[in-house]
């Protein structure tokens, strides 16, 4: 029914589908969406499985003597003066308002105000990033020009350690979030644009083919055909990427580029407080890992004609 | 046979080449040709199948017919028009499936429709049109990843359909699908071609399937590729692919081509050997 419907009336496909049909759909996707939902459950145990075995190990080193809690302290010593520990976070806001230690928001209020500076950071390099890295390795390969002009330039700067960028982000921006978001993008930018021209040379010929045949141009081409189909490894490269982004951050963070969670540790290395690096360490896993499954959420919902093939590798 | 005399040839027929070669990295130590002096006349209409031992230059000269790479030798011609570029007249239909996995099947198949700006309502309609030639209008609005692989290729045809192209280039499509799903798709070509009324230019390895389609085969010699002879298949169609004569044929094929074969084994055989 709904075939016939959909041959004479392309616009109101949706709506003429017969109830049974849409029943049975309905039915189908609560189950599909119940099954989904144990799947998350099972995963979430696991994780939470795999941190305790961690922490577990830990507190049994501590238990046991062989890990001085004063240089090593055990989860539940880090964790459990989050009180004591949240108020050296957020001390730059302190500083710009002029506010003493004991005063301004709660140690909960202040891990999150600076994990989230720090976040943002992390997130603003990686859209400017990709976004410059994509548009540069899609122009190499369309004009041969622009590729003899820029690649050995891009080739040359792409070993360079992030950190040499340190003081030129300091000397160009000074102190506050434009250095870090900098130091973000110059450790991704030139390895991204080799990962997209790469991405571009391993685009299926017959697909470019089968355009050139219906008589597309070349920016056709490149925008209907290369650009989605270079889409899954870049995501992919972006996933790989995200967690060099998260290093750098700290760095930037750490050297007096800006404040944030890079400036916790190096608050605590200077007042040698061992609790305090495990505490923001802890901090800063959870905001990576968090990060890291809404990009592979948004990769999922971008990437929609991908099957998932972890699962069949595992079952092998 | 030399490319030099001047071209004769009705300005009618729908691929005409003359003194075609072409090789590989020309100019170069990794030079090879693929294909030497390919003189042929395909007429409006006809089914033509190239058989020839793997490796023997005919999908290069598929490629060639479709405008895809260009000859270093000769010249080609579609209804009087010279091939230097691709055009939807001639549309080409891979071995591997090559439908776009980020559009629908009714996407993909209007895909040409969609490059010179034509409303959704148009591509869908034209769409349409051409799945239900393919018997696939129920899966319209399917991904390609839904599909089986005979699905996938009839739906690749149906995209080629979608251009009313007036040639169909075929490069082994059927190549990666089982037996039973193959002679299927023998039958439903041979419908697709007398309803289209395109001159179809068939790639394959299988003798069988020569048979089964063409009016005319083209056998190629080994690498580089020439044509060895041209032998017709006048048997009425539908085919009973039983008969005797359907066997003679089959047997006179692969006797024309064991020959090539055995001399492309024998070159494969002299690279083996360690220096």
């Amino acid at each position: 029914m709904a075939v016939v419907t959909r041959d004479g009336e392309p616009g109101a496909a949706a709506g003429t589908t017969s109830r049974p049909a849409a029943a049975t759909r309905l039915m189908a996707s609560r189950l599909f969406a119940s099954m989904a939902g144990l799947d998350w459950l099972a995963k979430v145990w696991w994780t939470c499985l795999s941190i305790s075995l961690f922490a577990g190990l830990w507190e049994l080193c501590w238990a046991m003597g062989w890990a001085d809690e004063k240089l090593l302290p055990p989860p539940h010593i880090f964790l459990g003066n989050i009180g004591e520990q949240g108020k050296y976070f957020n001390t730059a806001t302190r500083w710009q308002v002029g506010t003493s230690m004991t005063e301004g928001p709660s140690a909960f209020e202040s891990v999150l105000i600076t994990g989230a500076a720090t976040t943002m950071r992390v997130f603003a390099g990686l859209v400017i990033a990709s976004v410059l890295a994509i548009g540069v390795g899609v122009l190499v390969r369309y004009y041969r020009f622009f590729d003899r002009l820029v690649l050995p330039t891009i080739t040359l700067l792409s070993p360079v350690s992030p950190i040499a960028w340190l003081p030129v982000a300091i000397f160009l921006f000074g102190i506050g979030n434009a250095p870090a978001i900098f130091m973000v993008v110059v450790a991704l930018f030139f390895h991204m644009v080799l990962a997209t021209i790469n991405q571009i040379d391993t685009v299926n010929t017959n697909f470019i083919n089968v355009a050139r045949t219906m008589g597309a141009s070349k920016s056709q081409i490149y925008l209907r055909v290369i650009v989605p189909a270079i889409l899954p490894g870049m995501l992919q490269v972006l996933r790989m990427n995200l967690f060099g982004a998260w290093m750098v951050v700290l760095v930037a963070e750490s050297t007096g580029v800006g404040y944030g969670m890079g400036q916790v540790i190096m608050l605590a290395r200077n007042t040698f407080n061992p609790s305090l690096v495990f505490f923001t360490i802890a901090v800063i896993g959870v905001l990576g890992f968090a990060f890291d499954w809404l990009l592979r959420m948004a990769q999922r919902r971008i990437l929609y004609w991908l099957p998932d093939t972890a699962e069949r590798l595992r079952v092998l | 046979m030399s490319s030099e005399n001047a071209p004769h040839f009705s300005s009618k027929d729908a691929v005409v080449c003359r003194g075609v070669g072409k090789t590989w990295a020309a100019g170069t130590k990794r030079a090879h040709e693929a294909l030497r002096d390919i003189d042929l006349d395909i007429k409006p209409g006809e089914f033509v199948v190239f058989l020839g031992p793997s490796g023997c230059g005919k999908s290069t000269l598929l490629y060639l017919i479709a405008g895809l790479e260009d000859a270093t030798g000769g010249q080609i011609w579609s209804f009087s028009d010279k091939v230097e570029t691709p055009s939807p007249e001639r549309s080409l239909i891979f071995q591997e499936t090559s439908l776009f996995p980020w559009l629908t099947v009714w996407q993909n198949v209007s895909f040409g429709l969609a490059i010179r700006g034509a409303s959704q309502e148009e591509r869908r309609k034209v769409a349409a049109e051409a799945l239900q030639r393919v018997g696939l209008i129920a899966a319209m609005d399917k991904r390609p990843d839904e599909l089986s692989g005979g699905m996938r290729q009839r739906v690749a045809v149906a995209r080629a359909l979608a251009m009313r192209p007036k040639v169909l280039l075929m490069d082994e499509p059927f190549a990666a699908l089982d037996v039973q799903t193959r002679a299927r798709m023998q039958d439903f070509l041979l419908d697709v071609w007398r309803d289209s009324g395109a001159s179809v230019l068939f790639v394959t390895h299988h003798i069988d399937e020569a048979v089964a389609l063409a009016d005319r085969v083209v056998v190629f010699t080994s690498r580089p590729g020439r044509i060895k002879t041209i032998y017709p298949i006048d048997l009425p169609r539908p085919r009973n692919l039983f008969s005797r004569e359907a066997e003679t044929m089959r047997i006179q094929l692969t006797e024309l081509l064991r020959d090539e074969v055995d001399r492309a084994f024998a070159e494969q055989e002299a690279f083996a050997v360690p220096a």
